[in-house]
């Protein structure tokens, strides 16, 4: 089965907010959710983007240098 | 004349004491403070829930907003603390080393002069070069100042007591060519004069959010520049931040490596708020304004008999703050006259700077201050002088 959504591992939440914010400017949708267990032991946010974004989502970050742990699969 | 919400027996009041907090604030303020208390409510970045993320959203907005005004490009080096007493500290305590070395003037407050001395008991020595009599400095004895093992120079940008301005931006240039680090307290400038971190070449600025950004007290901290990274500069205070919580050491990453434990995030929602009326009036606006309002007063000042006006005479060169003194009456006097018989609100004495106050000639009886702000209006100052004059004649 495909998976319909990935999620960006970050720090921080000021750091999910961040993401959000650039992600919103190239109209790419997201959403804040709670971090998935087994994804991280982190107590905070992640940010959850449509799998197929991944790519782009990605280069946006990359190109505007901001930090973030990982993109995983959800 | 801009107008802020007043309300019962502070109506009649004229309060003359903005510099030592802005008062009243602008109409969004307490709505967004009671807006936060009311319907958002939970702790910003604890938790994934919906509340929580809408409280964190709040605060990263606080943050962006911030950078922005002081052309800072990264939010994640706005850092929040308790005030700017806070933000100077942590500058102070997380940078300095034993046998380092500071520049700093003979016009600061004690928010600097208190951690500088505590440094010294630990090795950290600094030099504090003379402003003139006026609170101006000559950038230059700032260059002549510095010794190999100086690290930082640390300045503030407006007087507390006479309002006068040091020249931060060929401040800012002689200490990048030096090599060093630049932290300026904002204080009494930070939304009544453009700051420019870029520009000016400041390296750490420590702002409070409850003066001229006109946003509530418990609103201040240290915007990092790009030169300074975590590794330099030690965190204060170690806690829960929301993030790593699988760890027992502190991260290593801004903000939240200086940000321990539940943050005022309903004082930043009130600041917010203030920084959008801020960016909507403009701080050239303001500027102009209380430039008008501030030669209008020092002018009238210098009319009344047995007055004395100190700083430069010159609005341009100096915040709407007028220092002042009345020959042969003690300021604590004057300050509970124009309170009791005129409802006038001002602060008299040393006002925590008692360095500034033995640059202008003041130390140890101190002064009268009158702190404007944009809520003041050419009748306010009017009725500040002929306050004034009645009581010079009366003491005469």
């Amino acid at each position: 089965m495909i998976s319909l959504h990935s999620v960006i591992l970050v720090d921080s939440t000021s750091h999910a907010m961040r993401i959000e914010k650039v992600l919103h400017t190239h109209n790419i949708p997201s959403k804040l959710i709670p971090v998935p267990r087994h994804l991280s032991s982190d107590c905070g946010v992640c940010v959850r983007i449509a799998s197929d974004k991944k790519e782009r989502v990605r280069e946006i970050l990359e190109s505007n240098k901001i930090v973030y742990q990982s993109i995983k699969v959800l | 004349m801009m107008s802020g919400k007043k309300v019962g027996e502070a109506k009649n009041l004229l309060y003359l004491d903005n510099a030592a907090t802005s008062w009243p604030k602008p109409p969004g303020v307490a709505p967004a403070m009671v807006h936060f208390i009311e319907s958002v409510g939970a702790n910003p970045g604890r938790s994934g829930h919906r509340l929580s993320v809408k409280a964190a959203r709040i605060v990263y907005d606080a943050r962006e907003a911030l950078a922005r005004f002081f052309n800072m490009p990264d939010p994640l080096r706005v850092i929040f603390g308790l005030n700017i007493t806070d933000g100077i500290n942590l500058a102070l305590h997380g940078l300095l080393k034993q046998g380092d070395h500071v520049v700093t003037t003979s016009m600061e407050h004690n928010a600097v002069m208190r951690p500088l001395h505590q440094k010294e008991k630990f090795g950290v020595e600094f030099t504090q070069v003379a402003c003139e009599q006026d609170g101006t400095l000559n950038p230059e004895q700032i260059e002549s100042a510095i010794q190999p093992n100086t690290r930082l120079v640390v300045v503030n940008h407006a007087s507390n007591v006479c309002g006068t301005l040091l020249p931060i931006k060929e401040i800012g240039k002689i200490v990048r060519d030096a090599g060093l680090l630049f932290l300026v307290d904002s204080a009494q400038s930070a939304g009544a004069i453009e700051i420019d971190m870029a520009g000016d070449l400041i390296d750490l600025l420590a702002f409070t959010g409850h003066k001229s950004l006109y946003g509530p007290m418990g609103t201040g901290g240290l915007i990092v520049g790009k030169r300074v990274d975590v590794q330099e500069l030690s965190s204060l205070r170690q806690g829960g931040t929301g993030s790593r919580s699988e760890r027992e050491e502190q991260p290593d990453f801004m903000p939240d490596c200086y940000e321990s434990g539940t943050s005022n995030a309903v004082g930043l929602a009130g600041l917010l708020a203030s920084l959008t009326w801020l960016n909507n009036v403009e701080v050239q606006k303001i500027q102009a304004d209380e430039e008008k309002l501030c030669q209008q007063m020092i002018n009238g000042l210098m009319e009344i008999p047995n007055i004395r006006v100190y700083g430069t005479h010159d609005a341009k060169k100096q915040t709407a703050t007028v220092a002042w003194n009345m020959k042969g009456v003690e300021p604590s006097t004057i300050g509970m006259r124009l309170d009791e018989e005129f409802g006038i609100l001002c602060r008299v004495g040393l006002h925590c700077a008692p360095s500034a106050h033995r640059t202008i000639g003041t130390f140890p009886d101190g002064c009268v201050r009158f702190g404007l702000g944009a809520f003041n209006s050419e009748p306010d100052v009017e009725r500040a002088l002929q306050s004034v004059a009645r009581i010079a004649k009366e003491e005469s």
